[in-house]
């Protein structure tokens, strides 16, 4: 199977030709918006980091912010710095460049430029013409083993482990079977299922990861001294049928397929290897989302059975509903049905089947409703406190 | 199709339409066909016990453990947080 995609001179392939605009501390949000908003053409993000943030957390958001730049989904970047802030916007240029020579970035420094104003100026002035030089780039035919597929389920309900979820994992099946990546993520939605994924592992050192990312996960937890039902399953969860984080998790794991588990990898970490990989990341949508992205997903497919409508600024995400009465109640936000498989419509490998021909046609370039909606989710997890 | 067992070994099956009580289910768990008389609303996607689950016992979905009964469950009953407890991640035990 092929997919049309953007071959980048380094190799790698992108399914967007995204011009990006990036504020390297929260202080730029403004000015990174109004650059993105006055061209056409351009996505941005916002983010409340950058500046008295210390050692790992500074580290973490210098390193995904460089990820966003890298991507291969992405074209070019401007990068938004006020000019006083920890994360360097010249640092953040430079890393972009140093890794990718090949792709325009420009710099704006809003105390350099005199102001916000000029700043947007400025920053627009290069947006327009990167947009301008990207339109000319052309996809060509791609194996669909270069691809990097995220999963992500998110509002679960007791039918996400039923419909959307197992299609989902055909789904992925496939990719890997076609020599491609699928990402495994929400170790927090693990807990209690962590035996069924570890002995999936294509080694002991992987195994043994398996647990010592979980027994951390669940020691956070425990140390708040609370029950986790609090936050996991969440209250909506709760609502939709299931009962503790045992099943939601159990729920979970089915989009990940059946194939041998490759490698855990730490939040946000590039995804180096083929098949399927676990990142170890929280169950927050939009921290997860934004950590597979950095790791180099160039789609995701989010499984919901409460439905969500959040979308990546440059990974297209791909909702999928775990039952049609919610297809309906949410279609401005929802892509595709797996709630025929409730209703004995489909079988689980249809469904699957039909994920994977939509992936392949996202990414070639059919629109995610949340793309088409401007849906520019973004969040950084924590490490620490702020200073 | 008004329940879905999810493995055989399950002592509870999900609900894919609301039941109202005194209706009579019957759900294949793939190895045999179970019936249970419903006696107490479910909504739709929640759980009823096909099994009497004594107090303490564990509550199992997709061939797994998914938290412990807190009381004793008889067979037709709702089960959710009011009678069934996580095992995992009680900072709060």
């Amino acid at each position: 199977m092929q997919f049309h995609g953007y071959r980048r001179p380094d190799g790698t392939v992108g399914i967007r030709n995204h011009v990006l605009v990036i504020p390297s501390v929260v202080c730029a949000n403004r000015v990174a918006r109004g650059i993105s908003q006055q061209v056409a053409g351009t996505v941005w993000v916002e983010h409340q980091h950058g500046c008295t943030q210390l050692g790992a957390d500074a580290d973490r958001t210098a390193r995904i912010l460089v990820a966003h730049g890298t991507h291969p989904n992405v074209y070019g970047v401007v990068v938004v710095g006020l000019g006083c802030e920890t994360v360097r916007a010249q640092d953040i240029a430079a890393a972009i460049r140093q890794k990718c020579p090949y792709k325009p970035v420009h710099l704006v420094v809003i105390q350099d430029e005199g102001g916000s104003v000029k700043a947007t100026a400025a920053g627009a002035s290069a947006a327009r013409e990167m947009v301008g030089a990207a339109s000319l780039l052309a996809r060509e035919p791609v194996d669909a083993g270069e691809l990097i597929l995220g999963t992500e389920c998110g509002g679960s309900d007791a039918c996400s482990g039923i419909s959307a979820n197992p299609a989902l994992g055909v789904a992925s099946d496939l990719l890997i079977d076609a020599g491609g990546t699928v990402i495994l993520a929400e170790t927090t939605e693990i807990i209690g299922a962590e035996h069924l994924v570890a002995a999936r592992a294509v080694n002991e050192r992987v195994a043994r990861r398996c647990y010592e990312v979980i027994n951390r996960c669940e020691a956070l937890a425990t140390g708040m001294g609370v029950d986790m039902r609090g936050g996991q399953p969440t209250p909506g969860n709760i609502e939709g049928g299931l009962s503790s984080i045992e099943e939601k998790s159990l729920g979970c794991i089915y989009k990940a397929g059946t194939r041998p588990l490759q490698d855990v990898i730490d939040y946000a970490a590039p995804v180096t290897r083929k098949g399927l990989v676990w990142m170890d990341t929280p169950g927050q949508d939009i921290e997860q989302l934004t950590g597979m992205v950095a790791g180099g997903c160039h789609l995701v497919v989010f499984t919901t059975g409460r439905g969500t409508c959040c979308g990546s600024p440059i990974a297209p995400t791909v909702k999928v509903s775990t039952t049609t009465p919610l297809y309906h109640r949410m279609n401005d936000n929802i892509d595709l049905d797996a709630g025929t498989v409730v209703t004995g419509d489909e079988t689980v490998a249809q469904v699957g089947k039909r994920i994977y021909a939509e992936m392949l046609a996202v990414a070639s370039g059919k629109l995610a409703k949340a793309e088409i909606l401007g849906f520019n989710d973004f969040a950084i997890n924590r490490v620490g406190p702020t200073m | 199709m008004r329940a879905i067992v999810m493995n055989p070994a399950d002592n509870v099956c999900t609900v894919v339409e609301a039941v109202e009580p005194g209706v009579t289910v019957t759900v294949d768990s793939g190895a045999e066909k179970l019936t249970a008389t419903v006696v107490e609303k479910i909504p739709f996607g929640h759980k009823f016990a096909l099994r009497a689950i004594k107090r303490g016992e564990a509550v199992t979905k997709y061939g797994e453990t998914i938290g412990l009964a807190t009381r004793d469950i008889l067979p037709g009953q709702h089960v959710h947080v009011h009678n069934l407890e996580s095992c995992r991640g009680r900072g709060d035990k």
